[in-house]
């Protein structure tokens, strides 16, 4: 069972369904007690930074989070939740995220359209399981303003092109991030998603 | 590298999809969910579900096929129709829909459009436009289904949307709808030099070279259409085949 963690209001409903289609049973919760039972947890990415953060700390998840990660379980964050893992974002202020990862989260340059909405392909930077069945020309959807900048490469898993080279997937150890949507990358979502399932079991 | 988005638009009356022409006359065509997972397997980058009636013993019928097209298909899509309040947007994305369209209640209380990208964040809040060219080559912004003229000039109502949140634009050709000879590439362009959001190009769809116009770099990000999907006119995998072979880039089908 994964624990995909309520922190916000948007569509969380739909990363369910697509855990459901590759088999992964899942619960929406803030519960501590469920998330330690749980063999993984996801941050979903929905709603803004600084709400999300404040949210996390109000719920008292922040440090709980922390802990199960340092104890090596694995976190998954889509969009907004791969942005939390960073330092910190300059989303509405700037505020501290997580540091799971080295990097900070910063606007995508304006010389393309903000946000960077739509299907666009993954570069391969290094070897990951994420990568199991995966065709060449992978295509996934993103829809962000914001993009994790000055991270460590050796973490960087994918990036997209947009203007700069965006990281799309990372990964440092239990530390996952997707920068797109799996749970609305068709067939190319799904199979990652599957991917994960295999990783964490 | 970024793709240009295909985008079959889906309205839906009491848990129906139809298709109107010009608004009116509407016909009967098919299950929503069915069409939605057609057009899944088909290749469609989006959806657009337009509830075309928004009265409150239809809108439950809605907030259901909602729910069910979200659990039936993992690609994003775009509910519109009757959308007034934040609690109107809140439920449809509880309901699963990723982006909420809205139209004549933005015209009505442009503080909708702040208040709810706040709230649920701009990624999520379209603002779709129906203009109408006038006289002196302007486009006004009519509401209401194109039934009522506002004093709103498109080009312009576009950059205030902009600067309210909006994270996408919807730009409906009235002149141009359900004609079939092709999208509005004047209006298109005019708003295209204004903004910096995605613009997603409505209304007048007929043959695969309309949608290799409106999708050059200078016109839209995204075509919808309806009735040439619907109606099998052009199928999504050849229309996506040509594309490529136009230089446009699409995700393969």
């Amino acid at each position: 069972m994964i624990s995909i963690i309520d922190y916000g209001a948007g569509n969380i409903k739909s990363l369910q369904f697509a855990l459901n289609k590759v088999g992964i049973d899942s619960q929406i919760t803030t519960d501590e007690t469920t998330i330690k039972k749980s063999d993984a947890i996801i941050l979903p990415g929905v709603g803004a930074f600084q709400d999300a953060m404040h949210a996390l700390d109000d719920q008292e998840l922040t440090s709980f989070i922390k802990q199960e990660a340092a104890r090596g379980k694995p976190l998954l964050g889509i969009c907004l939740g791969m942005q939390l893992f960073y330092e910190s974002s300059e989303e509405g202020g700037v505020t501290k995220g997580f540091g799971f990862l080295t990097g900070k989260v910063k606007k995508i340059p304006n010389n393309v359209k903000v946000p960077h909405m739509g299907w666009n392909n993954l570069i391969k930077h290094r070897n990951s399981a994420l990568w199991k069945q995966m065709t060449d020309e992978a295509f996934v959807y993103f829809v962000h303003s914001y993009a994790a900048t000055d991270v460590d490469t050796n973490t960087l898993v994918a990036s997209t092109p947009y203007g700069i080279n965006i990281p799309a997937i990372v990964q440092q150890n239990n530390i996952i991030g997707m920068q797109f949507h799996p749970e609305k990358s068709g067939a190319t979502g799904l199979q990652l998603l599957a991917n994960f399932k295999e990783m964490i079991t | 590298m970024l793709t240009k988005r295909i985008i079959p638009c889906l309205d839906v009356d009491k848990g129906r999809v139809v298709k109107g022409k010009k608004f009116t006359n509407i016909q009967d065509v098919a299950d929503p969910v069915k069409l939605a997972q057609r057009y899944n397997k088909a290749g469609a980058d989006e959806l657009v579900f337009y509830d075309i009636t928004a009265s409150n013993e239809d809108r439950d019928i809605f907030i259901d096929v909602v729910e069910q097209v979200a659990a039936e298909i993992a690609i994003p899509f775009t509910v519109g129709g009757g959308i007034r309040t934040v609690e109107d947007i809140h439920s449809v994305l509880r309901a699963g829909a990723d982006k909420v369209s809205i139209n004549s209640a933005a015209v009505q209380q442009p503080d909708l459009i702040e208040e709810a990208a706040k709230k649920f964040g701009k990624q999520c809040i379209v603002l779709s436009i129906d203009a109408k060219q006038t006289n002196d080559g302007r486009w006004a912004v009519y509401i209401h289904g194109g039934r009522k003229q506002t004093a709103l000039n498109a080009v312009d109502w576009a950059e205030q949307g902009e600067a309210l949140g909006a994270g996408e634009l919807v730009l409906n050709a009235i002149n141009t709808d359900g004609e079939k000879n092709g999208y509005d590439l004047d209006l298109m362009h005019a708003v295209a030099q204004a903004v910096n959001i995605p613009i997603v190009a409505s209304g007048g769809a007929g043959k695969m070279e309309h949608f290799s116009q409106v999708l050059q770099p200078t016109y839209a990000d995204a075509a919808l259409a309806a009735s040439v999907f619907h109606y099998g006119e052009i199928p999504i995998p050849a229309l996506k085949a040509y594309l490529a072979t136009q230089g446009i880039t699409v995700r393969p089908s």
